[in-house]
């Protein structure tokens, strides 16, 4: 009995360790499918993400553009959203996502960084890409300068912001941006816009002269400062004019071969949609001075611009309003320009240009490894007079509809582009988490350089012995 | 010229804030009603009073009765300590003595501007104290000086009293000075790597070590004659005897844990690692010193020296057990601290009272203040911000700050004395004196004079941080 009793033992046990391998298999497997649902592991999908089609059910959904969704199902199919609502049917093939406690939000967008063009600032002079030499570089395409495997694009979109204009910046006419998604792995494949608007930075009044190292900064004299802006507008206006002598000359060799050829110039070509107010022009502008000056050249030239910076934008909401100028807001995170203007006033400009009527959206203005923080300048502007509802639209539908691509951007409605965050609380609340993220109905790994390290040091234990 | 108008401008605001009695008497009671109490200590108290006498916390409790004194009705809102900015450069008419690697000689208590605008604005950003710190051009910088935000008052006013006396170190790119261009006719200063930052620091010490050995000596009565005082290694020998705190700024970890080992070596501690950036690399190492970090929670990538850096960083370094702060560096950033520490619960979970002490009771513990401020206890000094809602959502402001139970900062009367102050602006703007050059002696200022009016040449302020 004994003998027996043990070798069944040895049995059972042998058993029991087959059961446990297969335990164990079958628990490395769950917890691989577990991963790629919870989206930490690389284990099904590339950095780049997974098509398929999801439907996120019984979750808060804010549409943006029409009534929150205290309880509904949104289909995300062939990268884009297929339909929104309390009552969607879902396809038998679909992945399902329980969305129980979670809100979804269209992704953000920033309407103003130098994403892709600047991997580090100061000090590495190789990963700068965002200034090109001399002032009138309007055929320079940021497009073409983008870095689609910057770091900062994981670490901007895993934030929820999945759309971005991405500007050149410089000498008077700096390049043409591009609107760009937060994904891909050629810039064909993250651009949605490539060559967007042409960058202006226009000139502003300014004593400074320069900085002497030894005696310090240098000034002129107002008078001066005002002439010497008044220059440099002359200058970006006759390249204007010459783009118009140009697309003639082109126009009529065109018609007539007889005449002399115009030979091909790359810059003057370059100029011809934005002279002929086919495409927009975004120039930077802060003060108010600057900005009546823009409008007064936009009057002039009879261009299309957007105002960019537009730290004292409200104070020309007037002029805004009838010229139908938009103001792409980059101050959140600045301080005022007077040192005795109200504490406020750059977070309370927001609310003051949508009371006035202004079109606007909120940006970070950062050249890209920041500009995750564009939910919470958002939200800033919410604490200081915007509601939370335009405080949203600020960094979704405004956005969208001031670049133009608010027929694919920028809401969840039905035939939009799949570009959805999924959240555990309000998405303007630095203490909220994103759990799942889309761009172009691609399910994206919520990794970036920032968790990667994360997760190399999170554990670590020291070895060094204290002396 | 332009400055005289300035600080005239920034005299009249002081004169009317003085006149519309933000500042309460010294001596009144106030008896705070109702508040949803953030303690950052003893956890979260609702429906709170709070009773303050003298400028100090009596009281603390429920349905508190005080006749006398003034009532600031809280009810809906929340109540958290005075924020701590532990690395700022308010006030500073000057920050770096950059000219010999070794500056312990200077002092920031010489060069302090009580009439800095950025101490309102940090105020209405509910900060209440902060370390203003010598910049980071040298291995061994300035000495620092801890203040109380006590706008409007005299120099002594500010002064924190009590706290440790502090010095400034820097290591890194800063200090070899690698990211600014040598002048033609200067010569590049040494140290000009990280191995001559650390042999500076270490020769200092020796000599420190030198320099007390000779006045050991003369106390004793083993020489005749006194030493020779020497300003530049006093501090430090402050700092080998334990009286005076060493800030070291520092962003690769190696650097900061080299310079933990010369500490060891010499014997001291140093206080804090500011900027470290990279200090969840070597969280365990600190932890087992008892060196306090003081952090930036999310900036990175804006130099080469600070792209390793993860918003998960204080994280981990509170899961070590390292005491944590999140400052500012910025009067921009200064501004929006408690959404800082808001972050950090989203970066890994640091808990809610976990988070706000890296903005209160932590920066008063790595100051050696944390007697007298960072929590909200009985006994403390009064240093009390009322928020709007809680101080973690992006919906909140500060409504009223205080310094040692005086209102500083009041939202109400900010927004009453807004209309004043724009009137007294006007009237200034329109008198000779702040005409611009050229259209001085003159009646009377014609009316577009206002567009084009000198104003200070306008800085790029993204944030101004002096990282």
């Amino acid at each position: 009995m004994k003998e027996k009793g043990v070798k069944f033992k040895v049995q059972s046990s042998k058993f029991k360790m087959k059961r446990n391998r297969f335990g164990l298999i079958a628990c490395v497997l769950f917890s691989l499918t577990s991963l790629v649902m919870a989206q930490n592991g690389p284990a099904d999908q590339n950095l780049t993400g997974r098509p398929g089609t999801f439907a996120i059910t019984g979750a808060k959904i804010v549409t943006v553009s029409g009534a929150e969704i205290p309880n509904g199902t949104i289909l995300i199919r062939d990268g884009k959203i297929a339909a929104v609502g309390a009552n969607v049917s879902i396809p038998g093939g679909a992945e399902k996502i329980d969305g129980k406690g979670l809100s979804v939000y269209p992704g953000m967008i920033d309407a103003g960084t130098n994403m892709g063009l600047i991997e580090i600032g100061n000090g590495a002079r190789g990963t700068v890409d965002v200034s090109e030499t001399g002032d009138i570089n309007p055929n320079a395409k940021a497009f073409l300068g983008i870095n689609p495997h910057t770091s900062h694009i994981n670490v901007t979109r895993v934030n929820g912001i999945t759309t971005v204009l991405s500007l050149p910046v410089g000498g008077l006419i700096a390049g043409q941006s591009a609107i760009i998604n937060l994904n891909g792995s050629t810039q064909s494949e993250m651009a949605d816009v490539p060559v967007y608007s042409l960058v202006i930075n226009f000139p502003t009044i300014s004593t400074f002269a320069g900085f002497n190292p030894f005696t310090g900064p240098r000034t002129i004299n107002f008078d001066q400062a005002v002439k010497r802006r008044d220059d440099r507008v002359k200058e970006i206006k006759d390249v204007f004019e010459a783009a118009k002598q140009y697309a003639n000359a082109r126009e009529a060799y065109a018609k007539d071969n007889s005449l002399p050829y115009p030979a091909t110039d790359l810059k003057m070509d370059a100029m011809i949609p934005y002279i002929r107010g086919e495409k927009p022009i975004v120039f930077f502008a802060q003060r108010a001075r600057d900005i009546r000056a823009v409008l007064k050249f936009i009057e002039e030239m009879k261009v299309k611009g957007i105002i960019y910076g537009g730290g004292e934008a409200w104070e020309v909401a007037d002029d805004l309003k009838k010229h139908d100028v938009p103001v792409i807001y980059t101050n959140i995170h600045s301080n005022p320009f007077n040192q005795d203007d109200p504490y406020d006033a750059n977070y309370a400009a927001p609310s003051k240009m949508r009371n006035a009527g202004v079109k606007f959206c909120i940006s970070t203005g950062d050249d890209g490894a920041n500009a995750r923080e564009l939910p919470y300048q958002a939200g800033m502007a919410g604490a200081f007079g915007l509601s939370k509802e335009d405080a949203l639209k600020a960094v979704t539908l405004f956005p969208a509809q001031i670049l133009g691509i608010s027929d694919r951007y920028g809401s969840l409605e039905e035939g939009k582009v799949a570009n959805v965050v999924v959240t555990d609380g309000d998405i303007l609340d630095p203490r909220t988490n994103v759990k799942y993220l889309f761009i172009k109905g691609r399910m994206l790994p919520l990794t970036s350089r920032h968790t990667e390290f994360f997760e190399a040091f999170k554990d670590r234990k020291a070895s060094e012995r204290l002396p | 010229m332009k400055r005289n108008w300035k600080s005239l401008l920034t005299g009249i605001a002081l004169a009317a804030m003085l006149a519309a009695g933000v500042f309460a008497q010294n001596g009144t009671d106030v008896l705070i009603r109702n508040a949803t109490v953030l303690t950052a200590a003893k956890g979260t108290l609702e429906n709170t009073d709070i009773l303050i006498t003298n400028g100090k916390i009596a009281r603390i409790g429920k349905n508190l009765r005080a006749p006398n004194a003034k009532v600031i009705d809280a009810t809906g809102k929340f109540v958290t300590p005075g924020l701590i900015d532990c690395h700022s450069h308010a006030m500073l008419d000057s920050i770096n003595e950059g000219s010999y690697a070794v500056t312990s000689m200077v002092r920031t208590s010489d060069v302090l501007d009580t009439t800095d605008v950025t101490i309102y604005r940090a105020l209405a950003g509910g900060v209440t104290a902060a370390n203003l710190l010598h910049g980071s051009a040298n291995p061994i910088g300035g000495l620092n000086t801890v203040v109380k935000f006590k706008y409007g008052r005299p120099m002594a006013e500010f002064v924190f009293p009590g706290a440790p006396p502090g010095i400034k170190f820097a290591l890194g790119e800063n200090v070899k000075r690698a990211n600014s261009n040598v002048q033609p006719g200067q010569s590049r200063r040494y140290p000009a790597t990280r191995m001559g930052t650390m042999e500076v620091i270490r020769d200092a010490f020796i000599r420190a070590k030198d320099y007390k050995r000779k006045w050991d000596d003369f106390k004793s009565g083993k020489t005749k004659i006194e030493p020779r005082r020497d300003l530049e290694l006093e501090p430090l020998v402050e700092v080998l005897e334990g009286k005076r705190l060493v800030h070291a700024h520092g962003y690769r970890s190696d650097e900061h844990l080299n310079l933990m080992l010369i500490a060891d070596e010499f014997g001291f501690k140093v206080a804090t690692l500011q900027h470290g950036l990279e200090a969840y690399k070597i969280a365990p190492e600190i932890a087992q010193r008892g060196t306090g970090v003081s952090i930036f929670v999310d900036y990175w990538g804006y130099k080469l020296e600070a792209y390793d850096t993860i918003p998960y960083n204080a994280y981990i370094l509170w899961k070590n057990g390292v005491v944590v702060s999140l400052n500012s560096d910025s009067g921009e950033r200064i501004r929006r601290l408690n959404l800082d520490a808001a972050k950090t619960m989203k970066y890994g979970g640091v808990p809610e009272e976990e988070a706000l002490k890296m903005v209160t009771l932590n920066p008063a513990k790595q100051l050696g203040v944390d007697k007298r401020t960072g929590s909200i206890e009985v006994g403390k000094d009064a240093d009390i911000v009322v928020w709007s809602g809680h101080p973690f959502s992006p919906y909140s402001h500060a409504e009223t700050t205080m310094v040692d139970g005086e209102v500083f900062f009041d939202r109400k009367q900010d927004l009453a004395r807004r209309e004043q102050l724009k009137a007294e602006r006007e009237r200034l703007e329109k008198l000779d004196a702040n005409l611009p050059p050229g259209k001085r002696g003159k009646k009377e200022a014609k009316e577009d004079d206002k567009e084009e009016k000198p104003e200070a040449t306008p800085v790029p302020t993204k944030g101004g941080n002096r990282k």
